[in-house]
Parts: C-alpha cells; structure tokens; sequence
C-alpha cells in the first residue's frame, strides 16, 4: 500500500504541474511553442541542410518527435510479460486501419519467433485428405483480402466495477483492425474434405503455450481466413508470423496465432481458455460460455485523458471509432451532457462488415465542462447500453464483453477523465 | 538424419493417397466438399507426424494418452516445478493463477475461479497442462508425469480425496467437477433483446446526470517514465 500511496503523490504533483503549464501556455499566442529560430520569419535547419539519403531507412518508421505512439502494457495486471497484454494507442491514431507495429499484443507463452521453413499447418481429424502445409503451400491457395477488427474480448475488463483506467488506450486499446491477406478457411477445408460428422474445429498454436479452441464448423466455413500478410505484409511475430486465424467479428482469443493445427471434431472441446477463461459469469453464479461474437461498440478517440483539448474554447472536433462483431455499423451518435441528449455523428471512410468505422462529430466548444459520450447502433438494429443497463443483467464480475458507452469528462482547462455518471 | 529418407518415402506415400485414384476407392465417404474444387497443395501428415501433434483432449476422454500417476507423484512434482508460483497448495503466489479453494465465491463480490471451484471439466486440465505446462519448458514432462500432476491439482481441490489415488486413461473422464452444472449457452439474443431497438432515444433521454466515479481518484493508470503524454502540456 505505500508504495501505491507514493505513485499516488507523484501522480497528483504531476497533474499539479501540469495545471500550471497549461495556464502559462493559454497566455501565449496560439502555435507558440518550439525553437522560433526554424519559425517564419527564419528558414529553418532542415531547409539549409540536406537531409539523409535514400535507403539509408531501409524499413521506414515514424517521425522521432512520435515516439509516444507507442503500445503499453499494465504491469500490475499480470504476473509476467510473457502472459500479458500491451494496449493500441487509439488516442493517437485516426482512420480505421492500425499501423502493424502498434496493433495490441495478448501472449500467453511470450511471442513465438518462428522459422517459416520449420513451420506446418497440420489439419487432420474427420476429414477425407489429412493434410500438411508449408507456407509456401498455403500461398499457392486462392487469396481473399479483408479489413477486420479484432477485439479481445476482456477490452474494457477492468471497468467492469467502476471507472479505473485514465486513458483510452487502457480501457479500449485491446482492439485493432487490418487487411487481412490469406487463405479462406473454407477452401482449406473443402480441399482436406471435412466428414459429415465433423462439426467442431480444434485450432491450436504453436508458441509455448500451444493455445488451443474450438470453433464451430459454420462460422468456420463462413468467413474465416488463414491469413499471412497483415496491411500488405507478412505478419509481425507478435501477430502469429507466419500465420494466424482470422475470426471476423468473434472475440480475439479465438484468433490463433502461429497457428499450426486445426483438427476436425464431432464435439467442442472445452479447453481451459472456453471454460476456465472467456466464460461470462453472472450474478446467478451460473456463466455463460460460447459467447463468441464482440456486441456492437463506440468510444471517442480524442480527446480522451491521454489526448486533452490543447487549443482552449472554438471548433473542436471529436474523433472516435465504432465497430460491431455482428456486422455493419449503421449509425453513432454523440453526447456532451453524459447521455440526456444525443446528436448523429459523421462516419467517415469506409463502414466495413466487422471492421472498425470512424466517426467525427465537429461543434463549437464554448470552454465550459462536457460529458462526452458516444453510441454506436448496428445493422441488426442493436444499440450499444449504458453501463448501467449492461450491469443491470450482467453484474459486475463477467469480466469479459463490456460494451458499454464511456463518459469521458472534459474539464474547462481541457483536460479529460475517464468517469462514471449516473 | 536416420529420419529423412523415411520423411521421404512418407511424403511419396502421401502424393499417393491424395490422388484421385485412391479418393475414390471409398465411395462411400460422404462430405460436404465433394464436388468442391481440388487444388492438390500440400501433402497428407503421416501417422507419426499427427502422433506427435494430436495432444488434444474431450471431456468424453478421447485423446486421452495410454498412462497413469498418482496424487502422491503428482505432489513431488508440483513442489519441484509448479509451486513457485501456484503456491504449494495452489493459493497461486502473486498474480500467478489460483488452482484450489474459491468454493462458493462465484455469487459473491470476489469470485475465486479455479480447477474446484470453477472448472467444468477434468479433461480440461490434462489438455491445458499438457499444452502448455511447464511455464516455459511446455510439453516436457511425459505422460505419466502429466497423469500425476493433474491427480495432484483435483486432490488440491478435493475432487479427489484418496492420496493414493491413481488417475489414468480410464478414469480420467469418468471424474465429475463440482461446477459442471455451472455454464450455460450464449443467450444474449434473448436476455439482453431490450438493446436492439428501432430508433435510439435523441432528446431528454434521462434525467440529467452527476459525476458518480473518476478513474484519477483509483489512481491505478500506469505513467510514461517523462510523464509527457498525459494531461495538459
């Protein structure tokens, strides 16, 4: 406890101080900041000098002055790293596609670094043809290429009981979306020939902890991908290089990374992580299990507690994502005064199945406090609840599927926090 | 190396079998796939090949590996390579995982999920620890050992009482966990239909609301070391 009481004070010196910068910035014009020596009237330095070369970047990155847009984790939330999970900056991000390298980690045995040459994808069980590919293999195969969200289905866990985490990055981050290249999984089947009696798929991965789910065979033979490339290319390790499953819509523990076996069955397996884990307790007592679709969901992106309104009172825009496991996402709506009234938002870009959307709404802030809230409705006609109305049914100790609106609280000085309201 | 020519003749084994040819000798196999394309990609797994791989286990037993162990076996086991962070008696040190007690916590505020309390099946165990256990040396231990360690983990939780009980391929699936009654099937179309509506609510929805709970008061939001990108610079 007192170590958690001295993170306390530091916390609280930091906001303090904080406070009193942002008071001092408001005084200055706007755009101040920076050295004035590369600002107009002057030419600045990276006019009067030439710049590195071509390739001397071989695999481009961001900006220097970006190197906050980073994946974090919560270290209290875990034991060890290597059965953790790391957070997508979504307060930094806009569109809809997640760059690779900040697309949120969840291991369960660290993050396997395979050899593609030593790698099988083993599919035997009630099939007519076992069969054993390379990845060479599976890229002879028909190619689709789809844009998908993938959400763990504990995003937003730790708010279950109340507000918790400051920051969109830790109650939303456990969610990304990204064009999937790879093998429809119904090909590999119809080419394996699955039995009549096989209903079930095992899929099984090949990190250390050999994670393994069944998946009935209708969504398997759905919409479900083998994928090896994400955004154009191949996999990251930490993305299951150099193949993984592809489960549109469904919650992301079923989407095997370093994925190496998919056994045909006549019956689920009930393996630890779709009994001791992913299962939805109620306040019966009883769980649900098998809840495998992610409902419908929205949040505002920015400003959220990591991206505060910097430029004071004026035009301020509200950027946000909405997203449903149960197809497209038919319309979002946005709150200032914590869900009394609601105005439509904007989608912007494409509004793709299962995929993330996002949506702006742009007003005139007038300086004073706000309760940001957004609602996304789907094409199934659901709309996302309150927390209240979700907590209502589910309780407070499901730990997983909590879909329900966030209520970021704006302060005059811009500053925002994530909050409860009733 | 004294394996590769082996690998060789099973592979020119496998050529054979997924042609046409030797499909259509079973005639009487029905499938879904039929009449669906063939592209000829890959080869079949030999039966080692699938030996090696096929760990799974079903509640009903299948996949369960001929073998055997006891409680007291399992225990020296769990003491050399489990309790340091399960705990000796599967209290779980820290934040790792809690195997034993929580009996009668899942009404309560603090839920306490573990093999006894929570757990709907015995294969479930065998399959997990068998994946994935050790942390880190994952599927070194043989199955015997496996056999030991799980009759070990269901005596920590009193689903077997006998500590010269022996669990094995036989057995195994004939054990009843206390909450296999616990679950139920996904029934959020139906409990939750309140939430798909026609037009969504726009004006005077609810009552005017008040700040009930701030994440900053919990204070639990991990900080960057230079403190930059929170608040207001």
């Amino acid at each position: 406890m007192s170590k958690m009481d001295e993170q306390g004070q530091s916390r609280r010196n930091f906001l303090a101080a904080g406070a009193g910068v942002a008071a001092t910035m408001l005084a200055r014009p706007a755009g101040a900041g920076g050295n004035p020596a590369n600002q107009p009237p002057n030419v600045p330095e990276w006019t009067r000098a030439l710049g590195e070369g071509v390739a001397v970047r071989p695999y481009g990155k961001p900006s220097k002055f970006e190197k906050d847009v980073v994946r974090r984790d919560v270290e209290w939330l875990t034991a060890s790293r290597e059965s953790s999970v790391s957070f997508t900056p979504l307060h930094e991000l806009e569109g809809i596609i997640t760059p690779n390298g900040l697309c949120f980690e969840r291991h369960h045995g660290g993050i396997a670094e395979i050899d593609p040459a030593d790698h099988r994808l083993m599919i035997h069980g009630l099939v007519e043809r076992p069969l054993i590919l390379t990845l060479e293999e599976l890229k002879r195969y028909p190619r689709v290429n789809r844009i998908h969200f993938m959400e763990c289905a504990a995003n937003s866990g730790m708010e279950w009981r109340g507000a918790q985490l400051n920051g969109c990055q830790f109650t939303h981050g456990m969610i990304h979306c990204v064009q999937y290249t790879g093998v429809s999984l119904r090909t590999l089947l119809e080419e394996a020939g699955v039995k009549t009696n096989g209903k079930w798929l095992l899929v099984e991965g090949a990190d250390a902890a050999a994670m393994d789910r069944s998946l009935p065979i209708e969504k398997a033979l759905d919409d479900c991908i083998i994928a090896y490339k994400m955004n154009g290319e191949a996999l990251y390790p930490e993305q299951g290089y150099p193949m993984r499953l592809v489960v549109p819509g469904w919650q992301g523990n079923l989407w095997v990374k370093w994925l190496r076996r998919i056994k045909v069955g006549d019956q689920p397996w009930h393996t630890r992580e779709e009994t001791s884990k992913y299962t939805d307790l109620l306040p019966s007592g009883k769980a649900r299990r098998f809840t495998w679709a992610m409902d419908a969901k929205s949040v505002i992106t920015s400003p959220s507690p990591q991206a505060p309104i910097r430029h004071g009172k004026g035009f301020t825009i509200i950027s946000g994502l909405a997203w449903s496991g149960n197809g497209k996402v038919k319309r979002v709506d946005v709150s200032l005064d914590g869900g009394r009234n609601w105005r439509p938002a904007r989608l912007d870009g494409p509004v793709l199945d299962k995929a993330l959307a996002r949506f702006y709404y742009e007003f005139d802030w007038n300086g004073e406090p706000l309760l940001l809230q957004s609602r996304v409705q789907d094409e199934t006609g659901y709309v996302q609840p309150s927390k209240a109305e979700l907590r209502k049914i589910r309780g407070v100790n499901s730990i997983y599927h909590n879909n329900g609106i966030q209520t970021w609280h704006v302060q005059a000085n811009g500053e925002v926090e994530n909050v409860e309201v009733a | 190396m004294s394996k590769l020519p082996k690998l060789v003749a099973a592979a020119l084994l496998a050529g054979a079998i997924a042609s046409p040819a030797l499909a259509q000798s079973k005639p009487d196999a029905k499938t879904e796939a039929k009449s669906a394309p063939r592209y000829d990609i890959g080869r079949a797994p030999t039966a080692e090949e699938i030996r090696g791989w096929d760990i799974d286990v079903r509640p009903d037993g299948q996949g369960l590996p001929e073998g055997k162990g006891t409680v007291a076996q399992g225990e020296k086991l769990f003491m050399d390579n489990c309790a340091s962070c399960h705990g000796e008696f599967g209290e779980g040190n820290g934040r790792w995982p809690v195997l034993a007690g929580g009996k009668g916590s899942l009404t309560s505020d603090n839920p306490v999920k573990t093999v006894g309390s929570y757990w709907p099946y015995a294969s479930t165990v065998f399959d997990y620890v068998r994946h994935a256990m050790p942390y880190g040396n994952a599927e070194a231990f043989k199955v015997d050992e496996y056999y030991a360690l799980v009759a070990y983990v269901l005596y920590l939780n009193d689903v077997i009482t006998d500590q010269d009980f022996e669990l094995n391929n036989k057995n195994l699936a004939a054990i009843k966990m206390p909450n296999e009654q616990g679950f139920v099937m996904d029934d959020r179309a139906a409990a939750e239909k309140s939430f798909w509506q026609k037009d969504p609510c726009m004006k005077n929805c609810i009552a005017p609301v008040k700040i009930t709970a701030r994440a900053a008061a919990i204070d639990v939001t991990p900080e960057d070391k230079d403190k930059k990108s929170r608040g207001v610079e």
